[in-house]
């Protein structure tokens, strides 16, 4: 496991925007991989495997490593494991429950020696491995079925389960930061959280942690309904190095809920939008241009709200390299002063 | 302290008092608790509803019942109230002497949550776990104050148990102590027996002491205990709890689980029985329990000696029915509503009878000026939902005689086609009501054909029809030529905003052979759909008006109106700005930009009152208005009540705001503003037909066009015309439709006039970014709120509609130029805009630019805007009616 690198985090955060990497899912897509990529050595294993873009850091780690690299070269400062559906929940799709830890190990050890490589040449600008926890694809608030409310098809421990399962291996392939992103169900994240605090506390260490929710239409709300500032509450206990939105609905539209986690939030900011609404006539399967999208970024960050900026879907090295260029001169937020003892107890 | 459901719920070290619902609860609620344990899920549901309907900010859930799966009926419960999202905004106490069913509980909560509650009841080690826990799920936490000897009673005991508690979490599990919400046990009082007599004021002293030495904690109570003596005597209990929570609020009590639909309030209490309770409460005599039961035995036999508050429900059915309906009281409306129906023979005769007779009273207390309009709504509230009640009997016995009694007459009113606005429609449709009319109302856009196809069809007495624009009024004489050549007979009652008496005698009654009444606001609806149904008045009522109406015609005809000077002559009388010294300001960043959700929080600080007043009928100006003798009351009411939603709607996320804007070049051609799509001023995007004032001015006083401000093509100055659409009314028709199917029109009103508001509020803030930083002419521009109130700014925002450019139909290429669909915005063939909360107009930058009225016209110019508009002269004099006399 790593050291926890909160201090260094914390001290280059306070003096610039960090930059975090593009797209991961459709810089996959865009290779047009065939079923025998994803497959590898799984030659028996019964189900189809293709679509399963995690698993590629077992059997095609060079695609994966060549996207790392793109968006280091880029100027991005940390990057994100390939791991966005390694938990047991969302692996289930393509029968693969048994490869999590492995998995969320290696995606991390990939990352780290991108990491790695890339900061030995340049030493006064490290890099950071961020291990990516997504939100898995059930929901702990949302029933399943039209007749019964009270209904569930995930339950709080078994997300702790799986999220334990993933925490681990992402500590173990020796991450910097866990991420716990595209929070559209701030139970399920809560259940992560709670996972990696009870890792935390059987290895004795901690690592720093960004949470990131997902506001997914125009009403403002997560889709289990939450107002940004009521995600923030919920998730405050955690002690997140950064709190912020990723993902859905673009930077445009984003504005008024990231200014609104800036306002309300006593740490630091994060802030990685999609190029844009998706559109399925286009190559990347979104319309923003990396000058669109760096523009409406430098615009957050002139307007004082973010700490760390990057792209979700539809971003590539193209955009990060826009938006490292955009916000290098820029000063990152100011760290509002915690309101009360928590944030210091 | 920040807990959140769906929403936030913060609470500081100066917050209010928080109440926490305490009736979602098995130990406390014996309904609820029936409910749960036949397994009533959805009922129960219905009561965490309506605790939160009622004003409670958290919702205590407790399933400790001896009978019941604990842990499954919480988990159930949780579950269930999560996908209500009325239930789920606001957070949730999970309440229970049990950690499994708590842990069960923490498992089911998205938001922040309180446990209910730990203690060192077991020793320190479960409690340093049960903390570290709480803290890992992200819930805030409630500590009794009870320890391995039991629970605390006395000041001394609560207080050690407190610290130490508190040492424990702070220190050793680092629980941040915002966090922490003390329970220093509320016990019964006035039990009789002598131990107990100071428990009240150990409970109020040990609060102000945890608030005072354990630096943000925060203090909680079940607050009924404290009465349980008098359990039986609700007056009593009911004015315990208030004056025990007045006190220990004042000691720092940050909240308590409490009824909050059956609190008193302190200064209405009867001084007599707060004297009593207060010596209770307060310990101040040895007498002190003696003296309130044998009071409390006067309150129970006389009921009328308590406060008042509470002493209406002592009252017979129909003294209770006329007082809820009066103070509009929705509280036990169906309860009262079905013991009338238990009482009366039929349910047609509780409406009748006791509802009519409280209608009347509440028509009575209108008519005489000592109730208004928002309360009159208040009280149709009341009077639908025990309507509500009674239909289905009502149905049913219909269904078995083919009889139910009969309403005063039955009225058909719609908004007029092309016109969505219906603020004043619904209420005076509500006062009609409330006076047993029968209405039927076809809403907004309501073509002539379908309004009296209806009224055809359900044989109604009465046709009523609003409208806002001026294009409606040009639709309601259309409507009336259409009754007229269908050879109807039914009176025809107009109003709305640009409705006059004038122009009903002179344009719309000339039309119709039958009487057409102009109703001038909500109170005379009554008062006119009486006369004309009424047998012995009618005939008198229709010659007074068709009398009162003719003699209107006759002046008309006869007022020469203003002088009016030639169109040449008043051009040439025009304002001149001197272009050749005035470089006009070119925008900072022109061209086309969109505001999509935008921050409701910020344009809630634009809003400007005044006319959210008028729209209630209430006038005067804002702020004097709320201190105003007569009215000062209920407009205050009223104020806090539209702040109260005006704060859920931004909250709650109840309507989005959208708008768009766009700078562009123009130039003035004549009377004609172009605007043009490219910098090389070449390709016209949109020419503003305006019209000049062509009254005789006074010497000096130029006859303006607002063209005049806009450097023409000829001077050779490149100058520039902003244009803009915002709404702030997108989503509200899923608010409206719930209010609707809670039968809670004085809701829908509310929310219809506060959309209003708020588009105002963001064509104000949109109009200040213009000048200080999309155009930027006004970049160091430093006004306040009266100030912007006021208009002290340079340049001007004129809408289309209003006196300065009154043809409303240069909205259509207005909103195509804008591309204003985009942002959700459209306008209908009236040219009103949709959604009806919008507010779409010009700016114009000149320092000299003021608004004016155009006024009459004459013919010359009449012809003159038909040519340049391309249009048949009947069509602009449809178009500019309200300007040709």
């Amino acid at each position: 496991m790593q050291p926890d690198r909160t201090a260094l985090l914390t001290r280059l955060l306070r003096a610039r925007i960090l930059v975090m990497d593009g797209a991961m899912g459709t810089m996959i897509q865009q290779r047009k991989l065939t079923e025998s990529d994803f497959r590898g050595d799984f030659h028996d294993h019964a189900h189809d495997l293709a679509g399963d873009n995690d698993l590629l850091v077992l059997t095609r780690p060079d695609v994966v490593r060549a996207i790392h690299d793109e968006y280091l070269a880029a100027g991005a400062d940390i990057v994100e494991t390939n791991t966005f559906s390694a938990t047991r929940i969302a692996q289930a799709d393509y029968g693969m429950e048994r490869q999590v830890y492995a998995i969320n190990r290696a995606a991390a050890r990939l990352a780290r020696e991108c990491c790695d490589a890339w900061t030995a040449r340049t030493p006064d600008k490290p890099r950071f491995v961020a291990g990516a926890m997504g939100p898995t694809n059930r929901t702990a608030s949302i029933s399943p079925d039209v007749n019964d409310p009270g209904a569930r098809n995930v339950t709080y421990d078994e997300l702790v389960a799986a999220y334990g399962e993933a925490v681990e291996g992402l500590c173990d392939g020796g991450a910097d930061l866990i991420l716990v992103e595209t929070i559209f169900d701030t139970l399920n994240a809560k259940a992560a959280l709670f996972a990696i605090a009870t890792h935390f506390d059987r290895v004795g260490q901690r690592l720093p942690l960004i949470v990131s929710g997902t506001i997914t239409d125009a009403s403002g709300r997560t889709l289990s309904g939450q107002t940004p500032e009521a995600f923030w509450n919920s998730v405050r206990h955690a002690k997140p190095l950064a709190v912020g939105l990723n993902c859905a609905l673009g930077a445009a539209l984003m504005r008024p809920y990231i200014e609104e986690i800036a306002r309300v939030a006593d740490t630091f900011v994060s802030c990685y939008p999609n190029a844009g609404l998706p559109n399925p006539m286009s190559e990347t399967g979104y319309d923003e241009t990396p000058a669109e999208t760096s523009r409406l970024i430098a615009d957050f960050a002139q307007s004082g709200f973010v700490n760390l900026v990057g792209g979700c879907c539809g971003t590539t090295p193209a955009h990060v390299r826009a938006i490292a260029e955009a916000v290098r001169t820029l000063p990152p937020r100011a760290l509002p002063r915690p309101e009360t003892a928590e944030a210091v107890a | 302290m920040r807990l959140s459901g769906l929403e936030p719920l913060a609470i500081g070290d100066d917050s209010l008092f928080v109440n926490v619902g305490e009736r979602t609860n098995v130990t406390g609620s014996r309904a609820f608790a029936k409910l749960i344990l036949s397994g009533d899920f959805a009922g129960a549901v219905e009561v965490a509803r309506q605790q939160v309907a009622s004003g409670a900010q958290i919702i205590d859930v407790n399933m400790d019942e001896a009978m019941l799966d604990s842990r499954a009926a919480m988990v159930r419960f949780l579950n269930l109230i999560a996908t209500e999202p009325d239930i789920a905004r606001v957070p949730v106490m999970i309440d229970s002497s049990k950690w499994d069913v708590i842990e069960a509980g923490l498992k089911c909560v998205q938001g922040k949550p309180i446990v209910n509650s730990i203690s060192l009841k077991e020793g320190e080690e479960p409690f340093l776990r049960q903390a570290r826990l709480v803290r890992r799920y992200g819930a805030a936490v409630i500590v009794m104050a009870f320890d391995e000897k039991g629970q605390a009673d006395t000041f001394e005991r609560k207080t050690a148990i407190c610290r130490r508690s508190y040492d424990l979490l702070v220190d050793e599990v680092g629980f941040p102590p915002e966090d922490i919400v003390f329970d220093p046990n509320v016990f019964a009082i006035a039990t009789g027996i002598d131990e107990h007599a100071n428990y009240a004021v150990d409970f109020i002293n040990a609060t102000r002491w945890i608030r005072e030495h354990l630096p943000h904690a925060k203090v909680s109570g079940g607050i009924s205990n404290v009465s349980f003596s008098f359990r039986g005597n609700d007056a009593v209990r009911e004015a315990i709890h208030t004056v025990f929570l007045f006190h220990a609020i004042r000691a720092g009590l940050t909240m308590g689980i409490v009824n909050a639909g059956q609190l008193g309030v302190y200064d209405e209490l009867d001084p007599a029985l707060r004297e009593r309770v207060e010596d209770v409460v307060l310990n101040r005599r040895p007498d002190a329990t003696e003296r309130l039961v044998t009071f409390a035995e006067t309150v129970k036999t006389q009921g009328r000696v308590v406060t008042e508050d509470l002493a209406w429900r002592a009252g017979t059915v129909e003294e209770r029915l006329t007082h809820a309906l009066v103070k509009g009281i929705t509280t036990h409306i169906v309860e009262d509503t079905e013991e009338a129906r238990r009482k009366y023979a039929r349910p047609i005769q509780v409406i009748e009878g006791p509802l009519m007779a409280g209608m009347n009273v509440v028509g009575d207390l209108f008519g005489a000026g000592k109730m208004f309009l928002p309360q009159v709504v208040k009280s149709a509230r009341v009077m639908k939902q025990a309507v509500g009640h009674l239909v289905p009997y009502i149905e049913e016995e219909k269904a078995r005689s083919g009889d139910a009694g009969k309403p005063k007459g039955t009225i058909v009113m719609a908004t007029v086609k092309g016109d969505v606005h219906d603020i004043g429609k619904n209420i005076v449709g509500v006062v009609l009501q409330c006076n047993n009319f029968d209405v039927i109302d076809l809403g907004v856009m309501a073509p002539a054909q379908k309004i009296l196809d209806t009224a055809a069809e359900r044989n109604a007495d009465i046709i009523g029809l609003s409208g806002l624009i001026t294009p409606s009024l040009e639709e309601m004489a259309h409507v009336a030529h259409e009754m007229q050549r269908r050879d109807m007979r039914q009176p025809l009652l107009i109003g709305g905003a640009t409705t006059s008496r004038v122009h009903t005698a002179v344009k719309i009654a000339p039309n119709y052979g039958g009487v057409t009444v102009y109703v001038p606001d909500a109170s005379r609806a009554v008062g006119v759909a009486s006369n004309l149904l009424s047998d012995e008045l009618r005939d008198a009522y229709v010659a007074e008006v068709a009398a009162d109406y003719e003699k209107i015609r006759v002046q008309h005809a006869g007022k020469k109106g203003p002088v009016l000077v030639t169109l040449p002559a008043a051009r040439a009388n025009a304002f001149h700005a001197d272009w050749s010294a005035y470089e006009p300001p070119a925008p900072r960043a022109p061209g086309r930009r969109e505001f999509r959700n935008a921050d409701l929080t910020e344009i809630a600080r634009y809003v400007d009152w005044g006319p959210f007043f008028q729209a209630w009928e209430l006038s005067g100006p804002f702020p004097a208005i709320l201190d105003d003798p007569v009215v000062g009351e209920a407009a205050r009411n009223l104020h806090a009540e539209g702040q109260a939603m005006l704060k859920r709607i931004v909250d709650g996320r109840w309507l989005t705001a959208n708008g768009v804007v766009t700078l562009l070049p123009a130039n003035a051609v004549g009377d004609d503003i172009e605007v043009y799509g490219d910098a090389a001023r070449d390709a016209v995007a949109l020419t503003w037909r305006l019209l000049r004032q062509q009254n005789q001015r006074p010497a000096g006083k130029p006859n303006f066009c607002l063209a005049d401000f806009v450097a023409p093509k000829a001077s050779g100055r490149a100058d520039w015309l902003g244009a803009f659409a915002v709404t702030a009314g997108l989503g509200i028709e899923r608010k409206l439709a719930e209010f609707e199917a809670a039968k809670d029109d004085y809701s829908a009103i509310m929310l219809k006039a506060l959309a209003d508001r708020l588009a105002e509020a963001f064509a104000e803030w949109l109009h200040a970014k213009v000048r200080r930083e999309l155009w930027g002419y006004a970049a160091d521009e430093a006004l306040d709120h009266p100030a912007l109130v006021r208009e002290e700014y340079r340049g001007i925002r004129p809408a289309p509609g209003y006196p300065a450019c009154p043809d409303h139909a240069v909205k259509a290429p207005l909103f195509a130029l804008l591309r204003a669909n985009e942002v959700g915005m459209t306008v209908t063939e009236s040219f009103a805009m949709l959604p009806a909360a919008a507010v779409s107009g010009f700016y114009l930058s000149h320092p000299d630019a003021h608004y004016f009225a155009v006024g009459r016209i004459g013919d010359d110019q009449l012809a003159d805007f038909a040519q340049r508009a391309g249009i048949p002269r009947d069509e602009a004099a449809r178009r500019l009616a309200p300007n040709l006399g």
